[in-house]
């Protein structure tokens, strides 16, 4: 299968008066078309850092970072889910999903059509026009993916998108979220420190060492046919083996 | 609709009591501050040569305004807080958005505005009309210089609160620092530039006042003072309760246009 994505050796530094904080050295992996990659490690070891520089918000010290091959131009083609919605309370709901089609200029009538069929198929179309604080938690990260997915982003980043959530609403809607990504086809890279929402959710999993953040492994994981949602995976027996898989791994040396 | 029930009709009961309480409060303390203010002058209580009393204020304000006389004085005055509101209003936004794209330039400049936005403006009165002269833009002008230093400072640093997340959101869209400011910053310091505005056209007037004691032809702070030198305490007193009638409307204008938004 082709690489979508590749980092080849990235090092990045954060700088400050008191000195530099190397946060990630020599990173290495790529990610396969219509694959779903899930970044787990201990908070502060960079997972943040390396979704901004997939991003091209950033640009990394060293190394390289090629999609299909070529070299990066920054945020064509890549779709950034932050943390919490950031919905725009001035705007409604609409709006808000044609904020990157906007910003782009591409609002042509076969992108609106195909923003209104996502509405649709996903139950926004009845929100469309209510402002983003009459809607719950969970639906409010069902607008801010299809905004994401508006612009139909080759690659879509996940920054532990659903943090901000309770646990039941963050069960709901890692499920539908997973659901919808998968639907859609998309290649995806989720940063997470949720262990079993990583395994839930992805093909393979990278595991990041402290900070400096280093590739410690990387795991594929596969789940027996029928187990194909992120909540139906986490009653399997394979759930649990690669809980303690990364687990241990994650221990192992501090 | 259902029967309200008998908890709920007394709960509404009460508050309608609650505001109708609270509006007669207010007529009740200016009707009773008037007539004491009234009796106390004319049972010769208070001297009212020198402070007046309500009838002759309202007397004095009746002639001056069958005589046009009020109408002019309160137009200039008028007319100078608007212009210099909207002058406030439309250099504050801009400098402070200038300030926003240019970091560098807000730095540097950080400790002059900090120092000409605590200078008390009042001083710099006398020197506005040396340089431009006796005139009405020297008032604007010193209206301007009251309210738009604290302006620039309340707009700019109102601008750096906005959420990280939601400008690193615009880039990650493919956005520029244009669409930073017109789909972000902008639109998300509304409620602030309001209640800003509300600020300002109370210094505004503040200023207009200011200018007026000292350099003008018309206008209510000209009348104060004129009175003051004249001694027609009538008109004076007359020109402080318009004052008031004044700065109660233009903030309530302001305050509606927050409640529309």
């Amino acid at each position: 299968m082709e690489a979508l994505l590749s980092l080849s050796h990235v090092s990045f530094s954060y700088h400050t008066v008191d000195g530099e904080t190397l946060a990630l050295s020599d990173i290495n992996f790529s990610v396969n078309s219509g694959e779903f990659a899930a970044i787990v490690g201990p908070s502060g070891c960079g997972k943040s850092t390396l979704l901004s520089l997939i991003c091209g918000l950033i640009q990394p010290e060293s190394g390289e970072i090629r999609m299909t091959g070529r070299r990066m131009d920054p945020s064509r083609g890549i779709g950034y889910m932050l943390q919490r919605d950031h919905l725009f309370e001035w705007r409604s709901v609409y709006d808000n999903i044609l904020l990157g089609l906007e910003i782009q200029k591409k609002l042509t009538p076969q992108n609106i059509n195909r923003v209104d069929r996502m509405l649709e198929t996903y139950g926004l179309s009845s929100f469309a026009r209510m402002k983003p604080q009459a809607l719950s938690g969970g639906m409010k990260q069902r607008a801010a993916l299809i905004r994401t997915l508006a612009l139909d982003p080759d690659l879509l980043l996940l920054d532990e998108p659903f943090s901000a959530l309770d646990y039941q609403t963050r069960l709901e809607v890692t499920d539908d979220i997973g659901t919808i990504i998968r639907r859609e086809g998309k290649t995806a890279i989720l940063v997470t420190h949720d262990l079993s929402e990583a395994i839930s959710m992805a093909d393979r999993i990278i595991i990041l060492s402290r900070r400096p953040g280093a590739v410690k492994q990387i795991l594929t994981v596969s789940f027996p046919e029928g187990y194909d949602t992120p909540l139906k995976k986490r009653n399997s027996e394979e759930f649990s083996h690669y809980f303690n898989l990364i687990w241990k791994e994650l221990k192992s040396h501090g | 609709m259902d029967k309200l029930s008998e908890a709920q009709l007394n709960y509404l009961r009460k508050r309608s009591f609650h505001r109708r309480k609270v509006i007669w409060g207010r007529l009740a303390l200016l009707v009773i501050l008037l007539a004491a203010w009234e009796t106390a002058a004319r049972t010769g209580l208070i001297n009212s040569f020198i402070f007046s009393c309500p009838s002759r204020v309202a007397l004095t304000a009746w002639e001056m305004a069958s005589d046009g006389s009020l109408w002019l004085h309160l137009g200039v005055t008028l007319g100078e807080t608007l212009v210099s509101f909207l002058a406030v209003t439309f250099f504050g936004l801009l400098a402070a958005v200038l300030l926003w794209l240019f970091p560098a330039a807000s730095e540097i400049l950080e400790p002059y505005l900090v120092m000409l936005n605590s200078l008390p403006k009042s001083a710099l009165a006398p020197l506005l009309i040396v340089w431009l002269g006796n005139r009405i833009s020297t008032v604007i002008v010193a209206a301007v210089s009251v309210a738009v230093f604290g302006s620039i400072i309340t707009l700019h640093t109102g601008f750096q609160e906005i959420d990280n997340d939601k400008v690193k959101l615009i880039y990650s869209l493919g956005g520029t620092k244009k669409d930073v400011m017109f789909k972000v910053i902008i639109p998300g310091s509304i409620p602030m530039l309001i209640s800003n505005m509300k600020v300002n056209v109370g210094l505004c007037l503040v200023g207009v006042i200011i200018g007026e004691f000292l350099s003008a032809k018309a206008g209510l702070g000209y009348l104060i003072i004129y009175a003051s030198q004249t001694f027609k305490m009538d008109w004076m007193l007359m020109s402080i309760v318009i004052l008031c009638l004044i700065s109660t409307l233009l903030y309530q204008g302001i305050h509606m246009l927050e409640k529309k938004w």
